[in-house]
């Protein structure tokens, strides 16, 4: 079962890669000259990100040099107990849906913390992977249009956001344990 | 609403510290974490544009065309009522596969693309059509073939297979979009009757 996962998921990007390569090749497409140009989009929203991961990474780690996030941990302990989620994860999964730049700092600093090979370094790829930045979305695609009745999409897109965040917990345990 | 979060932390944080007496460590660790968020970047950036460069090639050479008809089934089924010769159907499938292959900056563009194509079928402009409801509650999960900065940040922290994660997030990907998509449906079709 692990072996099949495992082969599958490396064989996902190689298999890509040797796709676009070949189709890139036979449709006469200037490869090197497009990659140079889609490499040089992603060095700038690299950089793009960059400070609002230092104002929150630093926002972090005082935040938990300080005590904070054990007493937050300690305090949310019995609700974490009851769902079997484990609390150091709390905090990336209610600042998912907020902030991207947020939640991708925590989830470094859970890498940094606990390995990217552990339990919570798994499920924290899993959330991160699964899930989107949903308040920036919504504000981005009705804002663009100018519809200020959005309905029943924050109720739903939530939902699903908290269906992600779980799933992602218990598909890991199923698939790579504890 | 990050405004508040981001200084509250901060603010929380130093009044902690003092009642705990962890004031120095407090800012030592706010000077590292500032170091170690360049570290940070410059580990999995390198990742993030071979990848935004690849992607460059199967936009341009047409692979991208070639995948929105592969997934024109899955458009009729999630938009049963939008015409699949529209011009609104063609930016959502367009936009579907540039979020599925990782294309963030064309995705973008191409969703509102889709928003504008949608309002002009809308018949009451400030209010969002039951399409419009689906389509953002599409974009809202995250369905991507390759996670690729999650890949390259996993690859700096020293992960011994930084891409494991892949099938687990297929998986809970396509459970949570299925899970969105029907509740919207559900919403749509019970709040509908006004918006025929």
């Amino acid at each position: 079962m692990l072996n099949a996962i495992s082969l599958i998921s490396s064989f996902a990007m190689p298999a890509m890669v040797c796709l676009i390569l070949v189709w890139g090749l036979r449709s006469g497409t200037e490869v090197y000259s497009c990659f140079l140009e889609g490499a040089t989009d992603g060095l700038k929203i690299g950089f793009q990100i960059l400070p609002p991961i230092i104002g929150l990474l630093v926002a972090i780690g005082m935040f938990r040099a300080s005590g904070a996030l054990d007493l937050v941990t300690f305090a949310l302990k019995p609700i974490t107990d009851f769902l079997h989620f484990p609390p150091e994860v709390v905090p990336f999964a209610l600042l998912r849906p907020m902030s991207g730049g947020g939640s991708l700092a925590l989830a470094t600093d859970l890498f940094r913390t606990h390995g990217t090979d552990s339990f919570i370094g798994r499920a924290v790829s899993v959330m991160m992977g699964s899930t989107e930045t949903t308040f920036y979305t919504l504000a981005v695609y009705f804002g663009a249009v100018g519809i200020t009745q959005i309905r029943h999409t924050v109720k739903c897109a939530l939902l699903a956001d908290f269906t992600g965040i779980f799933l992602s917990i218990w598909v890991c345990f199923a698939i790579f344990g504890a | 609403m990050m405004n508040y979060i981001w200084s509250g932390m901060m603010l929380l944080s130093l009044m902690i510290a003092m009642w705990n007496g962890r004031l120095d460590a407090t800012m030592q660790a706010a000077f590292e974490s500032a170091n170690n968020a360049i570290a940070t970047v410059l580990g999995f950036i390198g990742v993030t544009a071979l990848w935004t460069g690849l992607m460059r090639i199967a936009e341009k050479s047409g692979l991208v065309r070639v995948f929105s008809r592969i997934i024109r089934p899955l458009g009729r089924l999630i938009f049963p009522n939008l015409p699949p010769d529209s011009a609104a159907f063609s930016a959502i499938s367009m936009n579907m596969v540039a979020n599925i292959l990782g294309l963030a900056n064309a995705a973008t563009p191409l969703g509102l693309t889709a928003m504008r194509e949608l309002q002009k079928r809308n018949h009451s402009p400030n209010r969002a059509s039951d399409e419009m409801c689906t389509f953002v509650v599409l974009n809202t999960a995250s369905i991507q073939l390759i996670p690729s900065t999650l890949i390259g940040i996993r690859a700096s922290f020293g992960s011994a297979a930084p891409s494991e994660i892949i099938l687990p997030v297929w998986v809970v990907s396509l459970l949570t979009a299925t899970v969105g998509l029907t509740i919207t449906h559900w919403c749509n079709k019970r709040s509908g009757v006004r918006h025929a």
